[in-house]
């Protein structure tokens, strides 16, 4: 049976991995190879890196702390920001990324997940939503999230997007809520279901983890494929040994390292 | 002892090289003929499409080649759907070497396509290339498609139904599952490979 998995996610801003409070006052939590392994050896079944700076300044990810991940890191991992053409998401993969995630350069130009899947395979393309909810009731995405300042609202309806990136060749998709994200309480169930009902691909909840709880319930009742998380998991709240016997007691399938 | 991973123009090979780096063997990364026949083990990897997998190895000569070597030989994840008859993947004719098909996950409410994340292993058959595997330990997926169970089955996962996991057929072997990101249980059967 298919595991549900956990995935810390590790936000990177100058070689360092930082954690905000809805996206905003980062602070430094340490150096990435050293948390990559302490992750991996708690029991992680996946990483994320996500160079938070690199969407809002027009610039792609720096490579180089890609490959030396990949040299001692033996579980996937999916790196995301500012990658805006096959090129840079090749020169990623090759560097020993499994996965590349898009977002703001996706919405800036949607055929960018075409051609990425083309290049690639579906198994390769992450598409990374961040969604909000607006005063009229709708779930809207967001593009550039990485800096609060840039930070635009669009008129897409998110369950239109997620449509649009698996028809254009998503493999996964990544729902960041961002009203519940850096709030530890707890995911934003009544969005995942509404997408879950309209993914066919896997799809990663993000945004709002505050206790073991919280990844049963995302996982129960919105019957998400993985859950990721940042802050719980940086902080010590949360240590992965323990949510992992958790849900398993709970009935969730996991991966006991 | 000459481990070779064969480099047809796929990506993230580097990924399987630093595996086999951390099992101390330095593996060479060549399309060279000769390089390949006379190496003790022969890798070969690969992420992407069987057409232009398939089309790759044409292209760099390495069809025949492949087909000639006698040495232990192990595909991984496409490179092991490659060595079977024929991929259901744009219709194309593999290399043939283990007489199974490659056929597309079928997808309904709740199975999701691709099959992404960690799934356990049930051994089949007892061989070499599976000692010291537990029943039920997991291993890293990322796939569309896949090879059903049946007399090349080593070992076999479940994804609304049971497929294979891992292959032999005489020399040539194949992992469906990535054991350069299947964290102990991958470096456990990449060292079970190097050993045969």
């Amino acid at each position: 049976m298919l595991s549900r998995r956990i995935i810390p996610c590790l936000d990177v801003r100058d070689g360092q991995v930082v954690k905000g409070v809805r996206f905003r006052d980062h602070v430094a939590m340490g150096g990435i190879v050293d948390l990559a392994l302490r992750y991996r050896d708690e029991g992680a079944d996946e990483l994320v890196f996500y160079d938070i700076t690199a969407s809002p300044e027009g610039r792609s990810v720096d490579r180089g702390w890609v490959e030396k991940v990949a040299r001692v890191i033996d579980i996937p991992f999916c790196v995301a920001g500012g990658i805006r053409s096959v090129d840079e998401a090749r020169a990623v993969l090759h560097a020993g990324a499994d996965k590349v995630s898009v977002n703001s350069p996706a919405l800036e130009r949607p055929e960018l997940v075409d051609e990425l899947a083309a290049a690639f395979g579906v198994q390769c393309v992450v598409v990374g939503v961040d969604s909000l909810r607006d005063a009229d009731g709708e779930w809207r995405v967001r593009q550039y999230t990485g800096d609060p300042s840039k930070t635009r609202a669009l008129p897409r309806r998110t369950l239109d997007w997620v449509a649009e990136a698996q028809r254009r060749g998503a493999g996964e998709i990544v729902l960041n809520c961002m009203g519940s994200d850096g709030v530890r309480q707890g995911y934003d169930l009544a969005q995942l279901k509404a997408v879950r009902a309209i993914c066919r691909v896997p799809l990663v909840a993000s945004g709002g983890a505050g206790t073991p709880e919280h990844f049963r319930d995302a996982f129960r009742d919105a019957d998400v494929d993985g859950a990721l998380a940042a802050s719980v998991f940086h902080s010590g709240a949360i240590a992965i040994p323990g949510l992992k016997r958790y849900l398993r007691e709970q009935g969730v399938a996991v991966r006991i390292a | 002892m000459a481990v070779v991973l064969v480099d047809a123009g796929g990506t993230n090979i580097g990924s399987v090289r630093y595996a086999l780096q951390r099992l101390g063997v330095d593996a060479a990364l060549t399309a060279d003929a000769a390089a390949i026949r006379a190496a003790d083990k022969v890798i070969l990897p690969g992420v992407g499409a069987a057409g232009p997998g398939m089309a790759r190895l044409r292209e760099s000569g390495l069809v025949d080649l492949l087909r000639s070597l006698t040495q232990p030989v192990l595909g991984v994840c496409l490179g092991m759907q490659l060595l079977c008859a024929h991929s259901e993947e744009g219709d194309t004719a593999c290399l043939g070497l283990i007489d199974a098909p490659v056929r597309r996950f079928a997808e309904r409410p709740g199975l999701r396509v691709p099959h992404m994340g960690w799934n356990g292993l049930s051994v089949r058959r007892e061989h070499p290339l599976l000692a010291g595997l537990a029943e039920g330990e997991q291993a890293y997926f990322v796939h569309s498609y896949a090879v059903p169970a049946g007399e090349w089955t080593l070992a076999a996962a479940e994804y609304g139904g049971p497929f294979s996991a891992v292959v032999a057929c005489g020399n040539f072997h194949g992992m469906q599952f990535h054991p350069e990101r299947s964290a102990a249980v991958g470096a456990k059967l990449l060292k079970n490979f190097l050993e045969l």
